[in-house]
């Protein structure tokens, strides 16, 4: 467990033990709960500006102009439009099965936030530092489309169960490709631990400058397939609103519809969070201009997971949908068998090192 | 397979199932009732369920006079209102014989093409936006409001215009009118090919629309299709060419009847963009000369038809639209019947979506371009 060592959480930290001086096992579960509830506090939030983000470049995109009612520049308006689905009254089907029924919208962003746990948003701002990080992620993020498909099974609908059925095809075979793609980077980085995979970055230069040509294969595979795992346009078949109205969510609302849609942002920040990682860097800033200054490496992260999302925000607002056997043909008989050549290619260019030493 | 069958082989039972799509579904644009029977996501059965929009518009022609049907025919087709308009006055006008002068055959032209420019325009948008591409909405909404604007300042209204009446038009045209259209033209000519490049480039719009919803030239004629549905098939099927009408009767217009023999949603795609930059070429050849003459023949107060049967054709942008007028001499007609080309084009649904899926389905009525209260007047 590695608690972040900034100030405020050293002052937290000494507070605590003079209270319970003989109780290190209660300090520690206080302060994780802590650190918990920060974490929740400010991804409700960054995934609300995410949702604001979005409409923004979406009008950017599309001649007009974007919310700008609440608040200057509408940044209230995600916040109103929060507060309005957490007031609204929840609806189901009498012939929903209940119990699955309620519990679905919990899976998607309880999986979301467990994976935004591993993320090093600096050198020390890490809640926690597991040695299999990037597995870890991988394996908890394909949790969430349990949910959907529990979503869209219990609801009794059957635009909702064609949608749950979609997704549940789609995100297992993009899973594949995600999982290969980051494979390859570790064969340079020989770690899965996200801290060792910066520290790698740190001397050597960022990974796909470093892994060049089988590198930047592996990113462009990661952000196909990863856009796909977030089942966001052009892979949103699953609520494909032309042909299934809404899809696995159609008999949802206020909050439990909420938690869905919330969670699919958040998991955009987790894909996005995860190729800056492992292809950019993380924290790092380029050239290493600010490394000696702690605070600014957040701020670097942050900047670059928001590059990241606004590529994917492009995808969305500017391509068509895929059809359902046309992103399986895409998975399953192109970028799959690319991603395993493109190891290959990797683990020679790894064994003979060709690769990019950093001049600076 | 029977269920017996599968159950001795032992295997899993499959079943097919039935969705509504529609009357209220984002991809039908309407309240289009289609019965899908569906196994998995084949379709096996699509069955249109029509009358959720039925207004029994021939049935309150019987008791209407006839420059007031001309209002009434806006409600079909709102769309191409100005075609149906036409259609309309220009049976009337046959009926009575009256000659028309050059000025309305030139202005009901051109801004029937500049209708059938916002009618495609508006396809454009809300097809690519039924394959999940959703920006395409506003490009085609920004420029389909210049042409709105146009007709506003002309004749007051934006979509139902009734600018025709029988015998002429309802009022000159604006002194800005020509001005007007002819930057329009100038600025969609540097539009359209940005309609091209967000959309017929992209590879997943291609794969998305190539042999899909294939209508061979025999089934296109068998079914009636018409307009750029039946073009998209190889079948030459343009009034405007086959019986010439209003301006395209009295000057030799150029322009190009586009024709792909494919028969698929791409061919038809292509076929609209095609019949854009036709429809352009149209308007910059009669927008300079339109002759001066009278805006409306006079008729009688009350406009009594001679006993008899009078039929008129006209492309509107969806296709072929007939009107019947069967009158017994009276003020209104004795049956009034109307040919419209949604109905025709949607019979042709189910003969080309069987077997497809549904993302399939939503693109081949994306470019069978259904107006609905057309289909079910």
């Amino acid at each position: 467990m590695n608690i972040p060592l900034l100030l405020p959480t050293e002052w937290v930290h000494e507070l605590l033990t003079g209270w319970m001086p003989n109780s290190a096992t209660a300090v520690s579960i206080i302060e994780m709960l802590l650190i918990a509830v920060a974490y929740l506090a400010f991804f409700a939030v960054a995934g609300l500006y995410l949702v604001l983000m979005e409409r923004k470049v979406a009008g950017w995109i599309q001649l007009r102009y974007g919310p700008n009612r609440v608040g200057p520049w509408g940044l209230f308006q995600t916040i109103a439009d929060a507060l309005k689905l957490v007031s609204k009254e929840l609806t189901g089907t009498i012939k929903a099965d209940k119990f699955l029924y309620n519990l679905a919208p919990y899976f998607p962003i309880v999986a979301a936030l467990i994976a935004l746990a591993v993320f090093p948003f600096s050198k020390s701002l890490q809640a926690f530092d597991i040695n299999i990080g990037l597995f870890f992620l991988t394996a908890v993020s394909s949790i969430g489309v349990i949910g959907i498909l529990l979503g869209g099974w219990a609801s009794n609908n059957k635009f909702a169960l064609i949608g749950a059925m979609r997704s549940g095809v789609q995100v297992i075979s993009y899973e594949l490709s995600v999982g290969l793609s980051l494979l390859t980077m570790v064969l340079m980085t020989g770690s899965l631990q996200l801290s060792e995979i910066i520290e790698v970055q740190r001397t050597g230069g960022w990974l796909i400058y470093q892994g060049h040509i089988p590198a930047i294969i592996a990113f462009v595979i990661y952000m196909i397939a990863g856009t796909a795992e977030t089942n966001r346009a052009p892979f949103d078949l699953i609520e494909a609103e032309s042909e299934l109205g809404a899809g696995y969510h159609t008999e949802y609302s206020g909050m439990k519809f909420a938690y869905f849609f919330l969670a699919e942002f958040i998991n955009m920040f987790i894909i996005a969070a995860i190729a800056v990682t492992v292809f950019f860097g993380g924290w790092l800033s380029p050239f290493g201009i600010t490394d000696h200054i702690f605070w600014l490496q957040p701020v670097w992260f942050i900047l670059k997971v928001g590059m990241i999302i606004i590529l994917m925000m492009f995808f969305r607002w500017t391509y068509p949908r895929l059809r359902i056997d046309q992103v399986l043909t895409l998975e399953w008989k192109y970028l799959l068998p690319l991603n395993l050549m493109n190891i290959v290619l990797m683990a020679i260019i790894v064994w003979l090192g060709w690769t990019l030493p950093w001049p600076f | 397979m029977d269920y017996e069958a599968q159950i001795q082989k032992n295997q899993f039972r499959t079943e097919e199932y039935k969705i509504n799509l529609g009357p209220q579904h984002p991809a039908t644009h309407g309240v289009l009732r289609l019965n899908l029977t569906i196994d998995g996501e084949i379709i096996k059965r699509v069955e249109p369920d029509l009358g959720y929009i039925h207004r029994g518009i021939e049935k309150m022609c019987e008791y209407d006079s006839y420059p007031q049907i001309i209002h009434l025919t806006d409600r079909m087709d709102y769309l191409s209102s100005h075609n149906n308009n036409e259609a309309v006055a220009l049976a009337i006008e046959k009926a009575l014989e009256i000659e028309v002068s050059g000025r309305v055959k030139y202005i009901r032209t051109i801004v029937g093409e500049l209708t059938r420019l916002a009618s495609h325009q508006l396809w454009w948008g809300v097809m690519g936006m039924d394959l999940g591409a959703l920006t395409t909405y506003f490009y085609g909404f920004r420029d389909r409001e210049l042409i709105n604007d146009i007709f506003e300042e002309t004749c007051g209204a934006r979509l139902t215009m009734n600018y025709t009446v029988p015998g002429g038009i309802r009022y000159d045209i604006h002194k800005n009118f020509v001005k007007r259209v002819k930057d329009f033209i100038t600025h969609f000519k540097t539009k359209l090919p940005e309609y091209d490049q967000l959309l017929t480039g992209n590879i997943i719009f291609e794969k998305r629309m190539k042999s899909v919803g294939i209508l061979s030239k025999e089934d296109a004629i068998s079914y009636g299709v018409s307009g750029p549905v039946a073009r998209g098939s190889g079948v030459v099927s343009d009034i405007r060419k086959i019986k010439p009408y209003s301006a395209f009767a009295i000057q030799d217009i150029d322009f190009k009847e586009p024709l792909y023999t494919e028969g698929d949603a791409w061919a038809r795609y292509k076929v609209r963009i095609d019949e854009m930059w036709e429809s352009m070429k149209i308007i910059e050849q009669l927008i300079d000369n339109i002759p001066e003459g009278n805006i409306k023949e006079p008729t009688k107060a009350v406009i009594k038809l001679p006993k008899g049967e009078y039929y008129q054709r006209v492309e509107t942008a969806r296709g072929e639209l007939g009107v019947y007028i069967n009158s017994t001499g009276g003020k209104s007609p004795y049956r009034m019947k109307f040919r419209s080309p949604g109905f025709s084009n949607l019979s042709a649904l189910e003969h080309m979506a069987v077997g497809s899926k549904i993302g399939d389905l939503v693109a081949m009525m994306a470019t069978l371009d259904l107006v609905v209260p057309d289909i079910d007047r």
